[in-house]
């Protein structure tokens, strides 16, 4: 994934301001610009649709389907940042999705308890993202090219081992770890209903920013992504990142996938990753990591994860009709990737 | 340089070829010691295959790689490192969009025992290294972006990376290309004080007279093979090196026999 423009050489001359040190904001906006930039497309992405609608946008009534949906796109989203930021693709975590909540659905189903069945599937998620992962680096194939075709594969495994079943487990739903997982709580007295997954993918956001920004894995996919050939001269193993990134990314989707069966009612569609390939892929550039690989942004991430669930529901309550909602997603997508050029131009 | 000190680095037989380009066809060199050794040759002769060889980035044909009388295999990047080889590479080797700090601690990063950076630890250790080096005077922090600096500025952090391990031998490419004259300044004194304090170094520079200024000994290669080499002493000054250099580059060898004490 390197793309490079004339126009990135041209707006680097700007960001060589380092020398001038204006005031204590102009460097954390440096630092962290595509984040925050990503926090204010969110934000300015609410107010256009609040305006419209104010009642129901202040009603917290409105958020619990948002943060009922929202967690699965930050889990997805935040892995890609791993995925992305050290110069690879991958296109095959929806069907991971689907497989792995296959694979939690028959542990459920064959009588592992849900906590235990959880910890399986993301066993199993990094197992098939170790696959990914080796296939790409030691096959030497683009990991455009290879997630691609692996995504198709693995969904038609599933649905010949599925047979176009669904399953379900529906006495499970009274377990212990089904309520730790997806129950929910009544925010102090309010209307609004905090699904615990919710909560569970705000610590993996703290979990994933922690091994990015300060762990040295984190530090090594950054720059291995940004020059893979000084990451090797210095010792870096390239090919250890480069498959470990795959690892993070299926261990996300399978969490996803565990997640949607329980969402569901512990109901399990084999596609139900399917629809989260393009949404995942536009929070994560919404959220400002750029596509060039080297740098990128866990937070950007979260808030891009936030403002793609937004829009959908967000266009329909402001009252516009349904076939807006397309046209507004493209809209934001190219106003945010505009924003992000001010705060982090490519330099060489 | 005496004689009598013991190689710390020696490649032997190195045979390196990218598809059907032959770059090394058998190159035996030997690092000594405490010396300055000047790397020589034509554009192309196969210099810097030598010296990614010796750090491990290639992986050669044939020959090996002995270090401290042990023969290394396999000899990878990290494996150099550990044994206290660092290089500054030709391209310098550098992540652009990543700050000083970063760069330095590339592949080297201080970490607690989870494996957490410790970011100040790092800062205060940057700040003194390239301090140490002499690139202060500019308003730079240890936190500015790679791909803002200037070349020199770039070659410094380059530098400091090889200068934080406290390596036994340091292998520079091409340091000075492109730098200005007080840069290269720089870059001969940071030379002259890894050498007092014991340490090896391995130059490869273009400017004859540069590099006859700071070795101790030079080794020629021409076309992927040993033409010659020789210890500062075997020559009667800059110009018979360049005279041999000129030799080689026209006649495709150069006469031996002109050296005062031959290698
Ligand atoms: N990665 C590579 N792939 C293919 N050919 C290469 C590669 N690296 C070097 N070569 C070839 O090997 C030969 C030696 O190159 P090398 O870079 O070692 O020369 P050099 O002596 O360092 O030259 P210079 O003074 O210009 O830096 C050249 O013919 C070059 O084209
Ligand atoms: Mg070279």
């Amino acid at each position: 994934m390197r793309t490079n423009t004339v126009n990135d050489a041209k707006t680097n001359a700007n960001s060589g301001d380092h020398r001038t040190e204006q005031s204590r904001w102009t460097p954390f906006y440096r630092k962290n610009g595509r984040a925050l930039n990503a926090f204010l497309a969110l934000v300015l992405v609410w107010i256009f649709f609040a305006v419209n609608n104010p009642t129901l946008f202040l009603n917290p009534l409105f958020y619990n389907a948002f943060l009922f949906s929202v967690p699965a796109t930050i889990f997805l989203t935040t892995s890609l940042v791993f995925v992305i930021v050290s110069g690879e693709l991958d296109l095959a975590f929806p069907s991971v999705v689907g497989a792995a909540g296959g694979v939690f659905m028959y542990s459920v189903v064959l009588g592992v308890p849900v906590i235990p069945a959880f910890f399986l599937t993301m066993g199993f998620g990094a197992m098939i993202g170790l696959g990914i992962g080796l296939i790409v680096v030691y096959g030497r194939i683009s990991s455009l090219v290879a997630t691609l075709g692996l995504n198709f594969f693995i969904l038609g495994i599933v649905n010949l081992l599925a047979q176009g079943r669904t399953i379900s487990a529906p006495e499970a739903m009274n377990s212990f770890g089904y309520k730790l997982f997806v129950g929910k709580w009544h925010l102090f007295d309010t209307t609004l209903r905090v699904p615990n997954h919710f909560i569970w993918s705000l610590v993996w956001v703290v979990f994933c920013y922690v091994l990015f920004k300060y762990h040295r894995f984190g530090n090594r996919v950054q720059l291995v992504g940004d020059n893979t050939d000084s990451a090797r001269e210095m010792g870096i193993n390239i090919e250890r990142i480069r498959v470990s990134v795959f690892v993070v990314s299926g261990v996300a989707a399978a969490i996803t996938g565990a997640l949607l069966v329980q969402m569901a009612n512990m109901v399990w569609f084999p596609t139900s990753g399917k629809a989260y390939l393009l949404i995942a892929l536009a929070a994560l550039f919404v959220g400002g990591t750029p596509t060039w690989g080297g740098v990128g942004t866990i937070f950007g991430a979260f808030f891009g994860a936030m403002t793609v669930t937004l829009i959908p529901s967000g266009a329909v309550g402001a009252g516009f009709a349904g076939y807006w909602t397309d046209f507004i997603f493209g809209l934001v997508i190219i106003l945010t990737m505009i924003a992000h050029r001010f705060s982090g131009a490519r330099v060489r | 340089m005496s004689a009598a000190s013991e190689p710390v680095v020696e490649l032997r037989n190195i045979v390196k070829r990218f598809g059907s380009v032959e770059a090394l066809s058998g190159v035996t060199m030997t690092v000594r010691n405490g010396e300055v050794l000047g790397l020589l040759g034509d554009n192309g002769a196969g210099k810097s295959t030598l010296i990614k060889t010796l750090a491990g980035v290639h992986d050669p044909d044939e020959g090996e790689i002995i270090v401290k009388g042990e023969v290394r295999k396999p000899w990878t990047p990290a494996a150099a490192r550990d044994a206290g080889i660092e290089t500054v590479f030709q391209d310098r080797a550098l992540a652009p969009q990543h700050s000083i700090v970063t760069n330095v601690f590339m592949g080297r990063e201080i970490t607690n025992s989870l494996g957490l950076l410790r970011v100040q630890v790092q800062i205060d250790e940057a700040n003194r290294l390239m301090r140490e080096i002499g690139f202060t005077s500019k308003v730079f922090n240890p936190e500015s972006t790679v791909g803002t600096l200037s070349g020199g500025e770039r070659q410094g952090v380059a530098i400091a990376r090889a200068l934080y391990n406290q390596a036994d031998v340091i292998v520079l490419d091409e340091p000075t290309t492109a730098l200005s004259l007080t840069e290269t300044q720089k870059v001969f004194r940071f030379v002259e004080a890894v050498k007092s304090s014991g340490r090896t170094v391995v130059f490869i520079g273009h400017n004859i007279y540069h590099v006859w200024d700071i070795a101790d000994r030079f080794f020629v290669i021409d076309r992927g093979k040993e033409a010659f080499e020789g210890a500062k002493s075997s020559f009667t000054g800059a110009d018979h090196l360049i005279e041999m250099m000129h030799q080689l580059a026209e006649t495709g060898s150069a006469d031996t026999s002109s050296l005062l004490e031959p290698a």
